[in-house]
């Protein structure tokens, strides 16, 4: 397997505070790999980082052998690398097929001055725009849904669409920001299922940051456990449950949190 | 476009251009078009407002912009000979510029945050307008002559104001033009791509970010959109009255802008003319309660808000659709 995503020793500092530190691991092409760690342990700004939402204080993230770090977060994006967000974080006031529309933004061939004069290939773009929202929609069983204002719709859903958005931008590594938190069993199982499809189905590289241990272990081929901002262990789910450090890391918890 | 909409647009084009001219001619009410001018220019400059709305950005520095655009029209007509003509798209142009520059750092500001600083911004042109040694201070530009004959290839457009019978006339179908070629400018950006893409910067811009939307091109050519529109107001205002001084357009005048988009309603293209249109005559109409006409007029707005957040034009719109 050739890495896609390499990321070298990066390092973010708010102030005094190490958030993440010197953290370095590669993601393959066609690997769906999981950051998992305790609360505060930084998952989330690295996460932030590698979708360069945030400016790294030292190293740098590579995708493709191109340096991502530093670039606009909608350049990073145009590159194939697409980050969802938490369950909030959608055009509360459009349809879901508007929602998912208005996400190929980065694949139209017109201008935004065609658009405006309505061009041939203006048209032809949202034409396919709109056949590959139907086609998404019907990935991910949404169709019920499909004409309901965004701001109505229950966790499982929005969940679901947030993934949906992301998917519409046609990304070659998509970052998934917690997509189990809040689900209940069943629906965590359907994502699970749905994300597997995305990777098998679409060739999408997952990269996704959880606390649902459980559903990680089912889903991920390797695990990165980040503690303090830094690296702890690295590899399958096998080798991440009899890891000493993540185990000790994890320690006054339930051990049935680390799925064991 | 429907049929319903077609003949709404018939309607409305019918009554701007035909209904409007020959009911002032036969009721001998002259002063209704200066008043009707005044409304469809402001309602270009709020159209300019609204499309800020639009991008999720609260604009009240509107005035300042028809300030720009008027000194601009006004400078070039007496100090340089320009054709008025050419100077309306100059002025536009022109704001366009000021607002790129300016918008680049406060396009980043968002709430109530970006709307002290377009206010602030009002004031500063007025006080630049005071200050500039080429907009003559406080004394102001006058005698400004009336816009020229415009001929292309010697055809003639439109012919010189001076020598009309009835230039009150002329003004009045030059603003409703402009007017009508704004909105359906605006209308065509709402109902494109791009406000497809302005509605999810209004939502929300690091989702939009994410799905690969150039967030801050995107800000600046909102508003830059918005400013052009501000500056022709304000030019052809300054064409009429012949004049301009550092107060034609002051703050209040930019909150009356902002007024105009939240009475008519925030979601609909149309909204900023028809709140313009009530607000101008609405607030004619309430002189009769003389010294307490503006506490009449704020009460009425403040209650007009709470009880339609969404605009006039929602008392109309079960569905609370956003077209």
């Amino acid at each position: 397997m050739t890495a896609i995503l390499h990321v070298n020793g990066i390092t973010k500092r708010y102030g005094g505070l190490t958030a993440v530190n010197k953290v370095s691991f590669e993601v393959a092409k066609g690997e769906i790999l999981s950051v998992i760690g305790p609360n505060g342990a930084g998952k989330s700004t690295l996460f932030k980082l590698i979708s360069s939402f945030v400016p790294a204080t030292e190293g740098e993230v590579l995708f493709g052998g191109e340096r991502i770090s530093d670039r606009a977060p909608h350049k990073v994006a145009r590159l194939g690398v697409v980050r969802t967000f938490q369950e909030t974080t959608i055009f509360r006031s459009m349809t879901v097929r508007d929602n998912i529309i208005v996400a190929h933004h980065l694949r139209s061939k017109a201008s935004l001055l065609g658009f405006f004069a309505g061009s041939r290939q203006a048209r032809a773009d949202e034409e396919a725009f709109g056949a590959s929202a139907d086609d998404i929609i019907a990935f991910l069983c949404l169709d019920a849904i499909r004409d309901e204002l965004a701001s109505n719709l229950p966790q499982g859903h929005l969940r679901a669409l947030g993934m949906a958005i992301g998917l519409a931008t046609q990304p070659t590594v998509l970052l998934l920001d917690e997509p189990f938190a809040g689900m209940n069993h069943d629906e965590t199982m359907k994502m699970v299922a749905n994300v597997r499809r995305l990777r098998d189905e679409r060739g999408v590289t997952v990269l996704l940051v959880e606390h649902d241990m459980p559903a990680v272990m089912k889903i991920s081929d390797r695990i990165v456990v980040i503690n303090f901002g830094e690296k702890i262990a690295e590899g399958t789910p096998a080798e991440i449950q009899s890891n000493p450090r993540v185990i000790e890391a994890y320690l006054g918890s339930e051990d049935a949190a680390i799925g064991m | 476009m429907t049929t319903k909409n077609l003949l709404g647009l018939g309607t409305f084009l019918i009554t701007v251009f035909v209904l409007v001219p020959v009911g002032i001619s036969v009721s001998g009410r002259w002063d209704f078009y200066y008043t009707l001018t005044s409304v469809a220019l402001l309602s270009i400059g709020a159209a300019g407002v609204w499309l800020t709305f639009y991008i999720g950005r609260i604009n009240i520095g509107q005035g300042a912009y028809a300030l720009i655009g008027g000194y601009v029209s006004a400078v070039l007509v007496v100090k340089a000979d320009v054709s008025f003509w050419l100077t309306l798209p100059l002025a536009g142009l022109f704001c366009t510029t000021v607002s790129v520059l300016i918008g680049l750092p406060i396009l980043r500001l968002r709430g109530v945050y970006f709307a002290m600083v377009t206010l602030v911004l009002t004031e500063v042109t007025r006080l630049s307008a005071l200050a500039l040694p080429v907009t003559n201070g406080a004394k102001g530009i006058t005698s400004i002559p009336l816009p020229g004959e415009l001929s292309i290839l010697g055809l003639t457009i439109i012919p010189d104001f001076a020598t009309m019978q009835n230039p009150k006339l002329a003004f009045y179908l030059l603003a409703a033009f402009l007017m009508v070629v704004s909105y359906a400018v605006l209308w065509r950006i709402v109902n494109s791509r791009l406000g497809h893409l302005c509605r999810s910067l209004q939502q929300n811009e690091e989702l939009a970010a994410s799905i690969g939307v150039n967030v801050a091109y995107l800000r600046v050519l909102a508003y830059g959109i918005s400013s052009f529109y501000g500056g022709i107001a304000g030019a052809v205002f300054v064409a009429i009255s012949q004049s301009i001084y550092p107060s034609s357009f002051v703050v209040t005048d930019s909150v009356n802008f902002m007024l105009y988009c939240f009475l008519g309603g925030l979601g609909y293209v149309s909204g900023p003319m028809l709140g313009t249109l009530l607000l101008y005559f609405g607030w004619n109409l309430l002189s009769v309660a003389k010294e307490y006409q503006l506490l009449v007029y704020a009460s009425v707005m403040i209650a007009l808000m709470l009880a339609v957040p969404n605009g006039v034009l929602s008392l109309f719109d079960r569905k609370g659709d956003r077209k």
